[in-house]
C-alpha cells in the first residue's frame, strides 16, 4: 500500500474518449490494497472498460459488501455513485437501486467470501431474477481481510500458505450461475487484463444479469507453491476457450475474417459481440454443451476463461416485472396519483 | 490449448501480437550498467556540458543545506554563483518537469539560491600543496575556461601562470555580462577562490602578444583560453561617416563595465538577436536610452538570444523589431541621424534553406542617437604566429581534438571560445576540466587520448515500505517566478541587479518542482511476478508488459506509444510468460509509485550518482 496520491501529472499524449476524458479521469482513490492485490488489477481493468466505453461516470452505480474486494470501488470510478453495503448483501442493494433507477449502470463488486459464503443466498437470487448489472467476483479463494483462511471456493486438496489441506468441495461460482439462469457468464484472470477489458465492456453492454468470475490472486496469502489461486498456477493451467471484441454498432456487419475461427453473436438488444474461438467447438450459447465442457476441463486440472455463457435472448427483471420505463425518481405527480378516475378503473377491475 | 494464453502476451488492451510471432528477434535487455543509460535519464545532467548532478544539489537546497548544494555545483561547474545567474542553462529545455507540464524547473536560479544562501565555504576547497610537483603551465586569459584549468591543476601541484590584458580576472564573465545582471562582487568572489588556491601566479594587464615567445620561457604546457574578442562590424553606406555614434556592442559593453563610459544617446538602435544584444539593449537602457530598440535581420523566433533574455529586454519596454536588414547609416554633418532598413520576408527554398528576400516595400527609416553593433562575435590570435607547428582550420581557428583539447602543437592546449568559437560559460568550464585532464596527463608523459572515466554510484533509496530517501511526492505547483527589482529603480542604475533571486521559501517550492530523476527506477528480472501491479499504479503509463520485438514495433505498441526517441527504452530479459518488461523513459516521474506497489521488490528507486573525473577532485561527493 501507498500513503502517496498518484500524481495528477500524466502522458502528455494520453488519448481521450468520446466525452474528451482520459483514463485518468475514471481512477479512485489510490488504493490501500497489499501491492500486488490481484483486485488492483480488475479495478485497472474496470476503468479501462469504462473509459474505452465512454460511460459518463456519473450514470455508473458501484456496489459491494465487505472483504478486500469490497474496499476496491473506492479505487476506481471516483465520480460515480457508491454503495458498501452489508456483508454479503450487496444484491440485495442493488437490486432494489436498479428497481428504482433502471438508467444506471451497475457494477456489483464482490469477492469469494461475500458471494460464496455468507452471501450465497443473495448471490443465487439476484442472478436468477435477471437484475440488469454486472456482477464482479473477484475471487481469490481466502479471506485477505482476516489473514488466510479458506474460502468457501478454495480447491479441494489445495493448501494454505501455512501448510493446511483444504478438505471441503470448492463452490463453483460459475456453474452456480449458469444453472441458476445469468444470461452473460464469464470467467477471467486479473492478470490477464486483455482478456479482462473486454469481458467487462461486454458484460457492460449486455442486458441482464451478468456474472465476470475473475481469479485474482492474494499477494500476501494466497499464491504459494501450493495455491490453485496464484499467478504461477493460473498462468500454468489458463485455458482460453475464446477472446471477446466487443463490436458496439447495431447495425448489420460482415466479417472479413476467416470462418470458423471467428464468430458474432446478435443480441437481443441488436449489440454484437465478436468471439475469436481459441477452443474451436466451444460453443458459449449452448448451455449444456457448456456446463459438460466446464466439467470436463475442471476435471482435467484446467481452469477455463472467458465467455463461457451468453443467452443472447436475455431479458431482464423489468421485462419480466413490466415496470415503468422511466426511472422512479422521474415520475411526477401526474404519474404517481392518476386520479380518482384511474382508481375506479382499477378497483372496477378487481370486482 | 495449452499456450494459448502466453501467445497472448500483450498487456494493453486490443493490442495482441499475432499467434506465432517469433519471440526471439527483439530488444536485448538494457544493459544498466553503462554509466551512460541512467545518465541519460538524467536528462538536465546530460545536457549539462560539465554534467552537473542537477537533482542532487536541488535536493540539498530543499533540505536547506545550501553550503552542502553550493560545493557539489563548485566540483562540477567552478562558478555557481555566476553560472546561477548567466548560464545558457542548456539543462532547461532538457528538463523532464517540461515534458509533463508547461515548464522546466528554474534549475538556473536554484543554482543562485545554494550561492546567496551558503555559508563561507572556504574551508571546504582544495589547497596546493605546499611544494609543487615543478610544473610550470601558462594560462593565455583569464576567462572562465583558464579559470577551470587552474582549479584544476594547482591543488596538484602545478605552478600556474594566468596573463590577461585586464586589471582584473574573469574574461567576458567582467568585461561582456552587465552589473545589473551579475554583481561584481559575485566574479571577484568566485575568480577570487581560485587565485587564492597556491602556486596560482596572475598576471594581470599582461596581454600576451607572442605565442612564440611565451613558449619559449619553458612552460611544460599552455593553454589558450583567449575568448573571441572581437565584434564583427557593420558594413553599409554611410558607417564610417557617423562612426562617433556607432559602437561595436562587446567593446561597448566593455567600456561600460569598466567605468570609461556611462552616457547614451536618447534614442539607441541595437543591431543583432543574440544574448550580447540583449546586454546592450538593457545597458543603454539605463545609461539614457529612453527609446531603445532592436532590430534584427532574420524572424524573431530564429533570434539566438536566449528567450528568457528576449523576455527580460521586452520586460523592460524595448521593442524587438524583426525581418528588417540595416542598408545605410544616415548622418548629417557627421553626426549620426539614424539608420535605413530594408523589409525582408523568410522564403525557404525546395531544400529547405532559407533566404531572407526583400518585400519590395519602401524601406524603414528609423531615426536615431547612436547605433550599438552586436551582429556577431569573431575569434582573434594576433598573438598566435603561423610559423610555429600550431596549425588553424581554414574558418581561422585551431586545429583542436575535441576530446582532448589538444591542438597541433603536443604542450599547447585550448579551451572555451577560443577553441571552437563563441559558445557559452559553461562550455568552457566543460572545455577547461578537459584539457586540465590532458595537460595533467601530458605532463606526467600519458598518453593523453586516454580519458579517466566518470565515478558512478548507484544505491537504493529504500527507507521503508513506503518511505524514501527523497522526497517521492510531485508537487504540481507550476514554475516560480524570481522576483524582481521595481523597474523604476532598476532602469536608474546600471549597477543595480535586476533579478532579486529566490527567497528560502520560494526556492524551497521550486526545488519540489523537481523530479529526482536520478533516483532511477531498477528493475529485477528474478523477482517479478507479473501482477501488473506497476503498470496499473503508474501515473505516466511508462512501464508495459509485452511480447519482445524490435525497437521500431515495440515503441507504437507500449501502453502510451513511445515516439521520443531522443528517450530510451528499458527492456528486462524475457520474463517467465514469455512477455518483457519495458519502460519508456520519456515522461516518466520518478514517484516510485512503481516500487511501492510492487510486491518483491522487482521495482527499486536507487540514486545514480554520477561526478565526471577531472584531473583534480577525484574524491567522491561528501554531500550525498
Amino acid at each position: 500500500m501507498t500513503y502517496l496520491a498518484k500524481p495528477k501529472l500524466h502522458h502528455p499524449r494520453l488519448s481521450t474518449n468520446a466525452l474528451g476524458f482520459t483514463r485518468r479521469d475514471y481512477e479512485g482513490a489510490v488504493s490501500t490494497l497489499c501491492a500486488g492485490c490481484g483486485h488492483d488489477s480488475i479495478s485497472g481493468a474496470i476503468i479501462q472498460a469504462c473509459f474505452e466505453l465512454s460511460l459518463p461516470p456519473h450514470r455508473v452505480a458501484k456496489l459491494s459488501g465487505i472483504g478486500c474486494s469490497s474496499k476496491t470501488p473506492t479505487y476506481f470510478l471516483g465520480a460515480s455513485h457508491g454503495f458498501n453495503s452489508v456483508h454479503g448483501r450487496m444484491p440485495s442493494v442493488l437490486t432494489g437501486a436498479s428497481l428504482a433507477n433502471r438508467e444506471l449502470v451497475y457494477l456489483g463488486v464482490s469477492g469469494d467470501g461475500d458471494s460464496a459464503s455468507i452471501g450465497l443466498g443473495q448471490f443465487a437470487h439476484c442472478l436468477r431474477r435477471g437484475v440488469n448489472m454486472v456482477y464482479i467476483v473477484e475471487n481469490n479463494g481466502v479471506y485477505g481481510l482476516t489473514k488466510g483462511q479458506f474460502s468457501a471456493t478454495a480447491d479441494k486438496g489445495s493448501r494454505s500458505k501455512k501448510g493446511v489441506g483444504n478438505q471441503d468441495s470448492p463452490i463453483d461460482l460459475i456453474g452456480m450461475a449458469i444453472l441458476l439462469g445469468a444470461t452473460f457468464v464469464a470467467r477471467s484472470f486479473s492478470g490477464d487484463k486483455a482478456q479482462l477489458v473486454p469481458l467487462i465492456k461486454a458484460a457492460i453492454e449486455h442486458r441482464g444479469a451478468a456474472l465476470i468470475d475473475c481469479i485474482s490472486p492474494c499477494v500476501a496469502f494466497n499464491n504459494h507453491p501450493d495455491s490453485t489461486k496464484s499467478y504461477d498456477y493460473v498462468r500454468a493451467h489458463n485455458e482460453a476457450v475464446n477472446f471477446l471484441d466487443v463490436i458496439e454498432r447495431r447495425e448489420e456487419i460482415t466479417l472479413e475474417q476467416e470462418p470458423g475461427t471467428v464468430e458474432l453473436v446478435r443480441q437481443h438488444d441488436g449489440s454484437y459481440l465478436k468471439l475469436r474461438k481459441l477452443a474451436p467447438d466451444y460453443d458459449p450459447t449452448d448451455k449444456i454443451a457448456a456446463m459438460t465442457y466446464l466439467k470436463e476441463r475442471e476435471a482435467a486440472g484446467e481452469i477455463v476463461t472467458g465467455l463461457l455463457y451468453l443467452d443472447p435472448r436475455s431479458e431482464d427483471l423489468h421485462d419480466r416485472l413490466g415496470t415503468v420505463r422511466a426511472p422512479l425518481n422521474a415520475l411526477g405527480e401526474k404519474e404517481l396519483c392518476p386520479g380518482s378516475a384511474a382508481l375506479e378503473t382499477i378497483n372496477a377491475s378487481l370486482r | 490449448m495449452p499456450g494459448a494464453v502466453s501467445t497472448r502476451a500483450d498487456a494493453a488492451p486490443g493490442e495482441r501480437p499475432a499467434v506465432g510471432e517469433a519471440r526471439s528477434v527483439g530488444m536485448p535487455p538494457t544493459d544498466i550498467r553503462d554509466p551512460d543509460y541512467f545518465h541519460r535519464v538524467v536528462d538536465c545532467q546530460w545536457a549539462c556540458p560539465a554534467h552537473t548532478p542537477v537533482p542532487e544539489y536541488i535536493r540539498l537546497i530543499a533540505a536547506g543545506r545550501y553550503t552542502d548544494a553550493y560545493m557539489v555545483n563548485w566540483r562540477s561547474n567552478v562558478f555557481p554563483g555566476i553560472l546561477g545567474r548567466t548560464c545558457d542553462r542548456p539543462c532547461e529545455p532538457a528538463c523532464r518537469r517540461g515534458r509533463v507540464e508547461a515548464e522546466p524547473v528554474a534549475i538556473c536560479r536554484l543554482k543562485r539560491v545554494a550561492a546567496d544562501y551558503k555559508d563561507d565555504i572556504r574551508r571546504f576547497l582544495p589547497k596546493a600543496p605546499a611544494a609543487s610537483n615543478g610544473k610550470r603551465v601558462a594560462l593565455v586569459g583569464a576567462g572562465p575556461a583558464s579559470l577551470t584549468v587552474a582549479r584544476d591543476l594547482a591543488p596538484l601541484g602545478y605552478e600556474i601562470v594566468i596573463f590577461d590584458g585586464e586589471a582584473k580576472g574573469g574574461g567576458m564573465i567582467r568585461t561582456e555580462i552587465p552589473r545589473f545582471r551579475l554583481p561584481e562582487e559575485v566574479i571577484d568572489e568566485e575568480v577570487g577562490y581560485i587565485t587564492g588556491l597556491g602556486h596560482v601566479e596572475t598576471r594581470y594587464g599582461q596581454r600576451v602578444d607572442s605565442l612564440k615567445r611565451l613558449l619559449a620561457q619553458g612552460f611544460d604546457a599552455v593553454f589558450v583560453g583567449s575568448g573571441a574578442p572581437r565584434g564583427r562590424d557593420l558594413d553599409v553606406p554611410g558607417r564610417q561617416e557617423a562612426a562617433a555614434n556607432i559602437h561595436i556592442g562587446l567593446d561597448w559593453l566593455a567600456n561600460v563595465s569598466f567605468g570609461h563610459v556611462n552616457r547614451i544617446g536618447r534614442r539607441v538602435i541595437v543591431l543583432g538577436g543574440g544574448n550580447t544584444a540583449m546586454d546592450c539593449c538593457r545597458t543603454a537602457r539605463r545609461l539614457g536610452g529612453e527609446e531603445v530598440t532592436v532590430v534584427v535581420r532574420s524572424g524573431f523566433h530564429e533570434m539566438k538570444a536566449s528567450p528568457w533574455e528576449k523576455e527580460d529586454a521586452m520586460h523592460e519596454g524595448i521593442p524587438i523589431l524583426d525581418y528588417l536588414v540595416p542598408k545605410e547609416v544616415r548622418h548629417e554633418g557627421g553626426r549620426l541621424t539614424g539608420v535605413v532598413f530594408e523589409k525582408v520576408a523568410a522564403r525557404y527554398d525546395e531544400r529547405g534553406r532559407r533566404q531572407l528576400v526583400p518585400t519590395g516595400e519602401p524601406d524603414l527609416f528609423l531615426p536615431c542617437d547612436d547605433v550599438l553593433v552586436a551582429i556577431g562575435q569573431e575569434n582573434a590570435f594576433p598573438f598566435i604566429e603561423r610559423d610555429i607547428g600550431l596549425a588553424f582550420e581554414p574558418s581561422g581557428l585551431p586545429k583542436v581534438d575535441p576530446v582532448t583539447m589538444q591542438s597541433t602543437l603536443p604542450q599547447v592546449f585550448f579551451g572555451g571560445d577560443a577553441a571552437f568559437g563563441p559558445k557559452n560559460i559553461i562550455w568552457a568550464v566543460a572545455h577547461g576540466h578537459e584539457a586540465a585532464i590532458s595537460i595533467d596527463r601530458f605532463c606526467r608523459g600519458e598518453d593523453v587520448s586516454e580519458r579517466p572515466p566518470p565515478r558512478t554510484t548507484l544505491l537504493s533509496q529504500k527507507m521503508g515500505i513506503h518511505e524514501w530517501s527523497y522526497d517521492n511526492e510531485i508537487s504540481l505547483d507550476l514554475r516560480h517566478k524570481v522576483p524582481l527589482r521595481d523597474p523604476a529603480v532598476a532602469l536608474k542604475d546600471v549597477r543595480a541587479e535586476v533579478e532579486l533571486g529566490f527567497t528560502p521559501e520560494l526556492a524551497y517550492a521550486e526545488t519540489q518542482r523537481c523530479l529526482n530523476c536520478d533516483v532511477q527506477t531498477v528493475f529485477t528480472r528474478d523477482l517479478c511476478i507479473e501482477c501488473d501491479a506497476c503498470v496499473d499504479i503508474c501515473p505516466t503509463d511508462c512501464i508495459t508488459f509485452t511480447g519482445n520485438g524490435p525497437e521500431e514495433s515495440l515503441r507504437p505498441r507500449l501502453r502510451a506509444p513511445a515516439m521520443n526517441l531522443a528517450q530510451p527504452l528499458y527492456v528486462s530479459d524475457t520474463l517467465k510468460t514469455g512477455r518483457v518488461m519495458v519502460k519508456d523513459e520519456d515522461v516518466c516521474l520518478h514517484c516510485g509509485l512503481c516500487a511501492e506497489r510492487c510486491p518483491t521488490g522487482a521495482w527499486d528507486m536507487q540514486k545514480f550518482l554520477l561526478e565526471m573525473a577531472h584531473a583534480y577532485g577525484t574524491k567522491p561527493c561528501q554531500c550525498a
